[in-house]
């Protein structure tokens, strides 16, 4: 039989650097046998001075355990993928299952393990479940981060489900929050999701997002936006920025000390000028590809990978299928993080007409 | 100055769907002013009644903020490249005033 077998990124330099090398064998025994006499180095690893399989090497066939299975005697089909698993040293192991579900990255070199432990213990507040909040939570959950936030007060719309793909059509007239949790639990068992069930407000917002590391805007009114943004500022918190319009998209991200949205638009249109969100049409697509450069950037930033968006507004114009970037800065004048700010506490935003977004003391 | 004007999808009503437009100016605020001569309407999308730049709207040259640099009265070198940026909010969509 010719199988698949999955060399995990610690015993990669035993075999030439390859993830996947094929092996042969009747059973999981045959196929051990086989891989130590072509991987010299590789076989001492599976191998104890026994001759058997050491306890910490754990064999997976098809994505089973083979002690699940019939141990080292499990026989093999054509075509089956097998993976050779070690568990790592230490008390804040991953286990052999997260070791697997999580190949693909801990096999990065500037991921592996530690990084997806950071994954693990991360929390991330995403505020919204629809558009853009929908697939950001999808990737960041598939990825394992730990803790998943999820902010809203809607119920689920029919015509909501042509973008907001953290739901499902049996799930229309259900809080959004509470199908979103249920799809991110199929989709990964590890992540806890915590569902608030209430509309952002300034009686709201500090506390709860000072429960998280970071937050992802993932909004549909400037009302919250600003609120979001003056909230994560005061709570010294990195905010993820997305918007999206028609066909143009934005994201941003806000490290505290380094600009914030007040720096980039000083002030959100007029609110009589704005038309309600379900007056304009988009293509789900397109908060998808914005959420999903979200949640790029919520993993950059907890992995300390490459350089964020920090700095750098990313717009995006699907009908040329461009994206160009432009300059942010913090603004010594910005009311909320310049050098005089008049904001010290987040204010009544819905109550006031919208000029008055831009300051309050 | 002949510079490049990069239009966001919010105006491209009143350019005739086109993403970008050569304009003339030797600072920003006769660039604005070539182009409304084309595009009629486009100015007072992008500026208020006293005339400065609204501030749900960003214009950058070169990729730079005009706030930070000059404002309208910003320089323009030939082959510039001038890019209109407005807010917009909508995890499903949402416009801004800016939509033609």
């Amino acid at each position: 039989m010719t199988v698949t077998v999955y060399i995990p990124a610690p015993f990669r330099r035993l075999t030439g650097n390859r993830s996947y090398v094929e092996g042969h064998g009747q059973t999981v025994a045959e196929l051990l046998d086989e891989l130590k006499t072509r991987y010299p180095a590789l076989g001492d690893m599976l191998q104890n001075e026994a001759g058997e399989l050491p306890a910490h090497i754990h064999v997976y066939v098809n994505n089973q355990e083979i002690h699940s299975l019939q141990g080292e005697a499990t026989p093999l089909k054509d075509g089956d993928e097998v993976a050779v698993i070690p568990a790592i040293a230490g008390g804040q192991d991953l286990t052999p299952d997260q070791m697997l579900r999580y190949s693909r990255q801990i096999m990065i070199p500037q991921v592996g393990s530690a990084g997806q432990r950071k994954l693990l213990d991360a929390k991330v507040l995403i505020v919204g479940a629809g558009g853009l909040g929908s697939p950001a939570a999808v990737y960041l959950a598939a990825a394992g981060v730990g803790t998943l936030g999820i902010v809203d007060n809607d119920e689920l719309d029919l015509s909501n489900l042509q973008r907001q793909i953290l739901h499902h059509t049996p799930d229309v007239g259900r809080p959004k929050v509470e199908s979103a949790q249920e799809t991110i639990a199929l989709y990964n068992p590890d992540v806890r999701v915590i569902p608030h069930r209430v509309r952002l407000t300034s009686a709201n917002a500090m506390e709860i997002i000072a429960q998280y590391d970071m937050v992802v805007g993932a909004v549909d009114n400037f009302v919250t936006r600003y609120l979001l943004n003056d909230a994560c500022y005061l709570a010294g918190k990195p905010y993820i920025d997305g918007g999206v319009f028609l066909f143009e998209g934005q994201a941003t991200v806000f490290v505290p000390g380094r600009g914030c949205y007040r720096c980039l638009f000083p002030a959100p249109p007029p609110a009589d000028l704005v038309p309600s969100p379900s007056q304009v049409g988009l293509l789900g697509a397109l908060p998808g590809v914005i959420g999903v450069i979200e949640a790029f950037e919520v993993l950059k930033l907890i992995l300390g990978l490459g350089e964020s968006l920090s700095g750098r507004l990313l717009i995006f114009d699907a009908l040329t299928m461009e994206f160009r970037q432009v300059r942010t800065r913090r603004d010594p004048r910005c009311p909320l993080c310049g050098d005089a700010p008049t904001i010290h506490e987040i204010g009544d935003y819905e109550a006031s007409p919208s000029s008055s977004l831009a300051g309050h003391d | 100055m002949s510079v490049i004007v990069r239009i966001p999808t919010a105006l491209r009503k009143i350019t005739a769907d086109q993403d970008r437009i050569p304009a003339d100016g030797g600072d920003l605020s006769e660039c604005i002013a070539s182009l409304d001569a084309s595009y009629p309407g486009l100015k007072e999308r992008l500026c208020d009644e006293s005339g400065e730049i609204r501030r749900f709207v960003n214009i950058y040259v070169n990729g730079e903020d005009v706030r930070f640099l000059q404002g309208l009265a910003t320089p323009l070198k030939n082959g510039a490249e001038v890019s209109i940026v407005p807010a917009v909010a909508g995890g499903g969509g949402q416009a801004t005033e800016l939509e033609a």
